[in-house]
């Protein structure tokens, strides 16, 4: 994902060099503005969505002369809503957003759209998700992730007992578990039990002491989120118990591609759902100006497997995530 | 509980009425434990109760100094996000590796933790006494200031022990034992005995008791009203310090949700304990004993296979408001 990041910004960068005799003149006086209206940092993945935001918008401006990126967080749906009529009145080309509440935040939404502006709808996707509303979308791909790491899991341990520790209550965690039921299916892996973690390290250190009673033999731990990750972890260490072959995260924040990277034999894999995908929604936006290319439509970038061959390509020491 | 408040602040207790509420919590405690039995029978295993005393450790040493809030007539919601700012904080200092000797090093951490959360406990005294502004509203404020500081140090990420040898050096202090005994168990029960020495024994407690129950009259008694509440705010700063020392050594990692509704678990169990949300009473063991009920009711949900993970929060809830009528039902006697 970060590679195609690159590649993206890359070519672009290539493509207004190779442009600039021509249409060098005509490419400084288009003037652009594009709003990105992204959830305030609360928790690791969107402190990544943030960290990936401002460093796109600083490349993307440094790439287009005309070209101005307004970054701006909110931490409710109600204080997004505000954020975008605001950067509706400051009179944007575009809009970037990924809604923290989707279904509250779509007549916000809808109003950029109807004044006729470029909307590029990130992750959270409402009810109604079509070209009346957004131009478009870029997301993960939730029931990917959740497939990924079952078929990753029936492949590697094909009789695994496994323990899963879900998000929260909300419809992604649904799609990935609804995922890795279908990446197991056929196989002779067994779910034990499925209980939430709130996606918070605290609660998922809980939950997995509360595992290690109830289960005296577990084979691999699948808790679909690397924050979750760390609390598993600790608790499988206090416990002292070998019969854990492995964990399987998801997300891919910087510790734990670390540790792919590595080679730790805890966690010998870990799933993308890269928060740098709001970036993504960045380049093709600013593409559909200056370069106009085609972005219109729907951009699911893959579920990666993270292994220790490729974790070098997704690992970002600088971001907070 | 007001029924126990009345009592006492009208009739000089008698032996009788003293017993009963506060074997309450206990006999809810047992009850709980037997209930846990026929879950999973692996609850009663010393290795899962030890899990879970330990794990309550948190909100049992937060709880103590709500107890002490609470019972003066106050209330301190920005304990969670206390947490996470002063925890932030000391990982920081850790971080910048002022002191060469890692022992030293952690000793200077763990003061640095205890001054921090006694001074953001001052805050949050001068707020509500001398600021007098309402204990709800004033806490609701320094809670946002807190967590808002900690997401803003963390960027929003993590903040982690950089030096691999200094948090093996801490781990103990949350996995270590002492014959046996977990530490955070040991520090559980060390601070209950100090706060109930200070609550029961000293001039102090009888004051704050005082104050909590009748201001106006406290005050005509020539109680420094003020200097009590704020006092009290600091032993919950100084508590949520040592809760942040046994907690930093467990992830050795903060983030910006570190904490989140603790405060409210922590108030539940002061409450769940016999402490009379409306002050002059204060139950130093209850409390313990009431943050061990909460820890049990999700440990006991978790570990039994006949309830959803779905309904598990309905079935929490449903179980600390029966834990409440047993106790009511056993102080009316």
């Amino acid at each position: 994902m970060l590679r195609r990041t690159f590649g993206l910004a890359a070519a672009g960068l290539a493509a207004s060099v190779a442009m600039t005799p021509s249409l060098g003149f005509a490419q400084e006086g288009k003037k652009v503005t594009i709003g990105v209206s992204i959830p305030a940092a609360d928790h690791g993945w969107t402190a990544g969505v943030v960290f990936h935001a401002e460093r796109v918008a600083k490349l993307l401006m440094a790439e287009h002369k005309g070209l101005n990126v307004i970054v701006k967080t909110s931490a409710d749906p109600a204080s997004q809503a505000n954020a975008v009529q605001d950067l509706a009145v400051q009179g944007i080309d575009a809009l970037v957003i990924l809604p923290t509440d989707p279904d509250q935040l779509v007549s916000a939404i809808q109003q950029v759209k109807d004044d006729g502006k470029f909307v590029a709808l990130v992750d959270r996707a409402p009810s109604v998700n079509d070209n009346t509303i957004r131009d478009l979308y870029v997301a993960g791909n939730n029931p990917a992730l959740g497939e990924v790491a079952g078929q990753y899991i029936a492949k590697t341990t094909p009789d695994a007992e496994v323990v899963i520790i879900r998000g929260l209550p909300i419809p992604i965690d649904q799609q990935r578990q609804d995922g890795f039921d279908k990446g197991i299916a056929g196989s002779k892996v067994k779910v034990l039990d499925r209980q939430y973690g709130n996606w918070s390290r605290d609660d998922a250190f809980r939950v997995m002491q509360d595992y290690l009673t109830k289960y005296p033999k577990i084979d691999v731990v699948w808790c679909q989120d690397d924050d979750m990750a760390v609390g598993v972890l600790e608790a499988i260490q206090q416990a002292k118990r070998t019969d854990i072959q492995y964990v399987v995260g998801g997300a891919g924040s910087k510790d734990m591609i670390k540790r792919v990277m590595d080679g730790e034999k805890s966690t010998p894999v870990d799933v993308l759902y890269p928060p740098a995908m709001v970036a993504t929604a960045m380049q093709l936006t600013a593409g559909n100006f200056y370069d106009q290319v085609p972005v219109s439509g729907n951009y699911i970038l893959d579920a990666t497997l993270v292994t220790k061959d490729n974790a070098k390509n997704f690992y970002f020491p600088d971001s907070p995530f | 509980m007001s029924v126990v408040a009345s009592d006492t602040a009208k009739a000089p207790k008698t032996s009788k009425d003293w017993d009963m509420a506060a074997i309450a919590p206990f006999v809810a405690l047992a009850l709980l434990l037997v209930l846990g039995y026929f879950a999973n029978p692996n609850f009663v295993s010393v290795a899962n109760l030890t899990n879970v005393i330990t794990r309550s450790a948190f909100i049992a040493i937060i709880a103590l100094g709500a107890t002490y809030v609470i019972s003066s007539g106050g209330l301190d919601l920005s304990v969670g996000a206390m947490v996470a700012f002063v925890a932030s904080l000391m990982i920081l200092f850790m971080n910048t590796g002022a002191i060469a000797d890692p022992m030293l090093m952690l000793i200077a951490a763990m003061l640095v933790a205890l001054a921090l959360g006694a001074a953001c406990g001052l805050a949050n005294g001068l707020i509500t006494t001398v600021g007098k502004i309402e204990p709800f509203i004033a806490t609701l404020g320094t809670m946002g200031i807190y967590r808002g500081l900690t997401t803003w140090l963390s960027q929003g990420g993590s903040i982690t022990v950089r030096d691999r040898g200094l948090q093996q050096l801490y781990r103990p202090v949350y996995f270590g034992d002492v014959f046996g005994v977990p530490i955070p168990i040991i520090v559980i029960f060390a601070t209950a005995a100090l706060a109930a020495f200070v609550l029961y024994r000293t001039r102090y407690g009888r004051h704050l008791i005082a104050v909590g129950s009748n201001e106006e009259v406290a005050r005509y008694s020539g109680i420094s009203v003020q200097k009590v509440r704020t006092i009290a705010y600091i032993v919950q700063g100084l508590c949520v310090a040592v809760a942040v020392i046994i907690y930093v050594p467990r992830l050795g990692s903060t983030s910006a949700t570190t904490g989140i509704l603790w405060e409210l678990q922590a108030i539940t169990a002061v409450v769940v304990g016999g402490t009379a949300l409306r002050g002059g009473v204060g139950r130093i063991w209850g409390t313990v004993c009431g943050a061990f009920i909460l820890e049990i009711v999700g440990n006991i949900m978790l570990l039994s296979n006949f309830v959803s993970e779905y309904l598990i929060g309905a079935i929490q809830g449903a179980i600390i408001i029966i834990a409440m009528l047993v106790q009511r039902s056993l102080m009316r006697k």
